[in-house]
């Protein structure tokens, strides 16, 4: 079985300076995988580059067995990649309801609409007609997901969901994922929560400097695994 | 007096349809044409060719332009504005001077700097009495048109699944591309709308005074004072900037015809010192606003 997300001798470029490199990785269609990583180590650069919105210096990103090399960002939501944004990045003067509109452009069939959604997210249900810029930092995040589901993706990417929010309601968004799952969508987290991430996710993989410091099945590694990968204090060892 | 003030009232209606498209083209792509102007002119020797040269109505030669605008519109942003579009306000306003400059030169050289007309019939002179004042056909129906352009655009950004699109790319383009949407697509359309609207602007001008090939400056300081007075990126905000300006101008010529022009940059400077984000501006001088 080939899977969704395929990458492969990964690197990208800020100018000069080398943000990721060698970034091997593979999700099998309905799996979660959790990258972790402190900041800087490449997590939001790597969903950016399966986005489009940075294109790699070398590599090969491939969804469902088809190189993504020539699809621009504004067409691989047709394919099926949705992205929730770090900081939300919701459109701040229009309602949830018309986020959640601009969401569903792509015209992709599935499970979400409105109607699904508001029964899945009665949080936005209930904050539908406000501006985005009036919401709560967990209502925006909510709305940012609800809003990525509307493509009705194969793929999500998760970039930091839980920052700058409480753990109520981090835990909150965490129980939405079995939902988005059981729709048979995929799910990318980049994650400084390693945690909760342990807790939802089928594999791991942590980035140290750009470069890959651990991937596994997240049943077999521990908090202790994580932290040193995290850090750099063991040597990377490949654990799959 | 009075009289001076509703002149001066239906005069703010037509630097309200200049200033819709400069508006626009600020509040979404944070670019301020400076040949937009030019393009009005453009269209109203346009206007010209197909009247004069084609025979057609003068109604029937703004029908044509508007289009056509539009589409210029749309080919000039994805061609050579959309490689200015950035961070910095500099490129794009060297990039619009340079095509003001152009647009100006290409006018004379066809059509020599002539002052130039559009007929509009017999409406020029038909007025209707209004509370013992006279009111002219032509210049009412000049302020109902830009009041359905800006009503007709206000409900097109709320209402439509384009204008939706088109706000939040405003917001954020980096994100609407997250969600299929093709930024430069969209400020292809801005500008299309944009053109085409001061098209009509250029037309009804057109109709109201002559004009040659170097107008269009005047026109685009006339647009910027009503997007400025009224709030800059407010759609309404430029018939509220618009009106204002007519009324210190109609009112500074009441006094002394001599002054006219000087009584709305005085109004314009007035406004700025004393209120800079506009009559309608909110907080931050930000979003076009439905």
């Amino acid at each position: 079985m080939t899977p969704l997300l395929s990458v492969a001798g990964l690197e990208v470029r800020y100018g000069d300076l080398v943000a990721l490199s060698g970034i091997d990785l593979e999700v099998r269609e309905g799996q979660i995988l959790a990258v972790l990583g402190a900041n800087g180590a490449g997590k939001s650069t790597l969903l950016k580059a399966i986005t489009g919105l940075l294109p790699p210096a070398a590599g090969r990103i491939s969804f469902d067995a088809a190189d993504l090399a020539r699809v621009p960002a504004h067409r691989r939501v047709a394919a099926g990649i949705a992205m929730v944004p770090e900081g939300r990045r919701l459109f701040a003067s229009l309602t949830v309801e018309e986020n959640l509109r601009v969401g569903a452009r792509a015209g992709r069939p599935g499970p979400w609409a409105l109607p699904s959604i508001y029964g899945a997210f009665p949080l936005v249900a209930g904050i539908r007609t406000r501006r985005a810029a009036d919401l709560s930092g967990g209502e925006q995040q909510a709305t940012a997901i609800a809003r990525a589901l509307m493509s009705n993706p194969r793929l999500v990417l998760l970039d930091e969901v839980s920052l700058g929010l409480a753990p109520v309601v981090v835990k909150q968004l965490y129980a939405t994922l079995p939902q988005i799952t059981a729709a048979g969508t995929t799910v990318v987290v980049v994650e400084q929560d390693v945690r909760q991430a342990l807790a939802v996710a089928d594999h791991v993989h942590c980035l140290l400097g750009g470069r890959t410091a651990l991937r596994a099945p997240a049943a077999g590694v521990t908090v202790a695994d994580i932290a040193a990968a995290y850090f750099g204090t063991a040597a990377g060892q490949d654990a799959a | 007096m009075i009289d001076a003030i509703v002149q001066g009232i239906l005069t703010g209606g037509l630097y309200a349809l200049f200033a819709a498209g400069l508006s626009l083209m600020f509040g979404v792509m944070r670019l301020v044409n400076l040949a937009h102007g030019d393009i009005a002119v453009l269209a109203g020797f346009g206007a010209v060719i197909f009247v004069q040269s084609a025979g057609v109505s003068p109604l029937l030669a703004l029908l044509l332009v508007v289009p056509l605008a539009a589409v210029l519109g749309y080919a000039v942003q994805r061609g050579l504005l959309t490689r200015t579009v950035g961070p910095s306000p500099l490129p794009s306003l060297l990039v619009t001077f340079g095509l003001s400059v152009v647009l100006q030169n290409v006018l004379l050289l066809a059509f020599s700097a002539d002052q130039r007309r559009l007929p509009s019939g017999s409406f020029t002179q038909q007025s209707v009495p209004v509370l013992g004042l006279s009111i002219g056909l032509l210049p009412l129906a000049i302020f109902a048109t830009a009041v359905a352009v800006l009503g007709g655009l206000s409900l097109f950004l709320a209402r439509t699944s384009t204008g939706r699109v088109i706000r939040a790319t405003r917001d954020d383009p980096e994100a609407a591309r997250l969600m299929g949407v093709n930024p430069r697509h969209v400020y292809g359309i801005a500008a299309a709308i944009a053109f085409g609207s001061v098209a009509v602007a250029g037309f009804a001008y057109g109709t109201t005074t002559s004009f040659t090939p170097t107008s269009g400056p005047v026109l685009l300081l006339f647009a910027f004072e009503a997007v400025i007075i009224g709030g800059l990126g407010r759609l309404w905000g430029t018939l509220v900037g618009g009106v204002l300006l007519g009324v210190a101008q109609n009112v500074g010529a009441y006094i002394d015809p001599a002054q006219q022009i000087l009584a709305g940059h005085l109004v314009f400077l007035l406004v700025l010192a004393v209120r800079p984000q506009g009559i309608l501006g909110g907080r931050a001088p930000a979003a076009v606003t439905a």
